[in-house]
């Protein structure tokens, strides 16, 4: 019993922070209409900031203090999104969608060396964080502490988001630039600040994303393109530009990650990509998408 | 008009081969003059235009942006990597014939699923379906090496192999290096005759319109199935022609980046022209292996360069130059 908790909460676990890098592809993509192949890079500047704040530079600071700066990778990720949508992106809207994913492939190479040349090669850990925490009994069994923070968070986040996107005027301008970017425009909305908004926050759950976790992993090179590929798994389950999807969807890659570690481990990759593979041809706009 | 100056489109075949004799003799003498690295280079820089070129059929021609090409690249290079480790065979003929079997089957079973859509969903879906590949690459260490790749000796060219008296360097360079070329030029001529076929137009009128292309009677479907198939068996037989000079094939070229420099190549030499994956592929193999000689920070390098070109230079080298060369003509 105890261990098939371990193994739902392990998979909630995968699901928050999939939630977090996915959710915010789905949104930039739903209001922006880009598949941002850079939004990996995000999740990692969000771990890699929160990593060094935590572990190098605040080191032996009070605990308390240090657990209040965990937001400091998606505010991060965030500056950095702001940045990039106005000076790379915007150039590119009405080009043709190939050149959009080349830019934001460009942008992947270049993110992925600027983590390189700030931090180095070697991981950055805030493990401070997770041991701090120390584990609770589920059954006869242990579990990290931490973890759960990171599936509350998780399901916060999903509930703030909702929220947001649904029940505040922010959200209906977003939902209207969404539906039909020319006719919110004509209407007098601003679509130009939308998109740098729509796109700061998408990078703003990635980056939160890679802060909740890092204390629990590690920054390591190369878990940005990792990262990217699950969130492509997600989206194309739940169906890209809808975040109900991409709750679904990263439930359903988190149960199916733990259930193939224990079950599968060959295979559990690729099990993945078949369902979305199905799922694409059964629902071709995923499970929650909107047919163009 | 200006991008028909290098694609050599709406001009007779033998205008053609008379304007490309030039280069082909040039390709033929080089190693003689190279350094022997430098012609190593060059042929990863053909082997890599092949599936560049391949690559180019379906954004070029087609309008399709695959972000999963690695898949094929793999399938070609892990057939022959199979057929030396459980086959014992050295004969390249026969890795070729292997490798375009394999990548013909693999890409007809990817092109029923992907073919079915457009735009970004054609790209995430070929990506997610060559993902599915390196995984199974990756994690079935015990047929595939894992990490570790498999060893791929330097095979027999029409039966003959490194002779005694000669070291592997000498062979690639002269003999591996001439083969490489013969097929590299009958690619070439392959696709020149099939973007000039009228299938080849029936996959320009369907990037160019849809809709119209369908009222006329093309069967949309199945041309782009087919234009597909073509398209990844070219890369297939890059994939085959790349192991023997690599030595080793491990998950890396199944993985997705290298799908990503694929695409990249035809970018850089532009994928509007019939000669700009070539240009692009033989280029990026340059400024890859320099950038990467150069800095640590290669990626951020080639990552400003892309992005460069794509804001500013859209059209790519060949394009560029052919926009060029007509400004000059205009000029004079």
């Amino acid at each position: 019993m105890g261990i098939l908790l371990i193994h739902i909460l392990n998979a909630l676990l995968y699901a928050s922070v999939l939630f977090l890098i996915a959710g915010g592809l789905s949104l930039i993509y739903g209001v922006m209409r880009i598949v941002n192949l850079a939004h990996g890079n995000l999740y990692a500047i969000g771990a890699y900031v929160t990593a060094w704040v935590v572990g190098q530079w605040l080191v032996g600071a009070p605990t308390v203090v240090l657990y209040l700066l965990i937001p400091a990778g998606a505010l991060a990720a965030a500056a950095t999104g702001a940045i990039i949508e106005p000076t790379l992106l915007r150039p590119f809207y009405k080009r043709a969608e190939e050149y959009q994913l080349l830019v934001t492939f460009g942008l992947l190479m270049i993110l992925e060396d600027v983590v390189r040349f700030i931090w180095g090669p070697y991981p950055l850990s805030a493990s401070v964080l997770w041991s701090e925490l120390g584990s609770i009994a589920i059954g006869d069994a242990l579990y990290p502490t931490y973890n759960l923070l990171v599936i509350a968070v998780g399901g916060l986040a999903a509930a703030f988001l909702w929220m947001f996107v649904y029940r505040t005027r922010f959200g209906v301008v977003l939902r209207a630039a969404s539906q039909d970017m020319r006719m919110a425009a004509a209407l007098g909305i601003n679509v130009n600040r939308v998109y740098v908004q729509a796109f700061t926050l998408g990078c703003f759950m990635a980056g939160l994303g890679g802060a909740i976790i890092v204390p629990s992993q590690s920054a390591v090179l190369g878990m940005s393109v990792d990262a990217l590929i699950l969130a492509f798994i997600v989206v194309v389950i739940g169906g890209l530009g809808s975040l109900e999807g991409a709750l679904v969807g990263a439930l359903v890659v988190g149960v199916v990650r733990e259930a193939g570690i224990a079950l599968f481990p060959e295979i559990e990759l690729a099990i993945l990509y078949l369902i979305a593979a199905i799922v694409l041809l059964v629902r071709p706009a995923g499970l929650f998408g909107r047919t163009a | 008009m200006t991008a028909a100056v290098l694609s050599g489109e709406g001009r007779s075949p033998v205008k053609v081969v008379a304007s490309a004799a030039p280069v082909v003799v040039l390709l033929w003498v080089l190693p003689y003059v190279l350094a022997p690295y430098k012609t190593l280079l060059l042929t990863y820089g053909l082997v890599m235009a092949i599936a560049a070129l391949g690559f180019n059929l379906l954004l070029g021609y087609t309008g399709l942006l695959s972000f999963g090409h690695s898949a094929f690249f793999g399938v070609g290079a892990y057939a022959v990597a199979f057929m030396v480790k459980y086959l014992d065979l050295t004969s390249m003929e026969l890795f070729i014939v292997g490798a375009t079997v394999a990548s013909a089957f693999v890409t007809a079973l990817f092109g029923l699923v992907c073919v079915r859509y457009t735009r970004i969903f054609f790209s995430i879906l070929t990506l997610a379906l060559s993902q599915v590949l390196w995984s199974l690459a990756f994690k079935f260490f015990w047929v595939t090496g894992g990490t570790d790749g498999l060893r791929v000796p330097t095979p027999r060219l029409l039966g003959r192999a490194v002779a005694a008296s000669e070291d592997k360097t000498t062979f690639l360079v002269h003999a591996y290096y001439s083969y490489v070329l013969v097929v590299f030029l009958a690619c070439v001529a392959l696709m020149w005759v099939i973007v000039n076929s009228p299938f080849g137009k029936a996959l320009q009128a369907i990037r160019d319109n849809e809709t119209r292309a369908e009222f006329v009677g093309v069967q949309i479907w199945r041309y782009r199935w087919i234009a597909f198939m073509v398209s990844g068996v070219f890369t297939g037989l890059a994939g085959a022609l790349w192991v023997p000079l690599n030595g080793l094939t491990t998950p890396d070229i199944l993985y997705w980046p290298f799908s990503g420099e694929i695409v990249f190549m035809a970018v850089l030499g532009g994928f509007r022209t019939f000669s700009g994956p070539i240009v692009g592929a033989i280029v990026f193999n340059y400024l890859k292996t320099y950038a990467v000689g150069f800095t640590v920070y290669w990626q951020l390098l080639l990552g400003v360069i892309l992005v460069t070109l794509v804001l500013a230079l859209p059209t790519g080298i060949t394009g560029t130059a052919g926009q060029l060369l007509a400004r000059l003509r205009r000029a004079a």
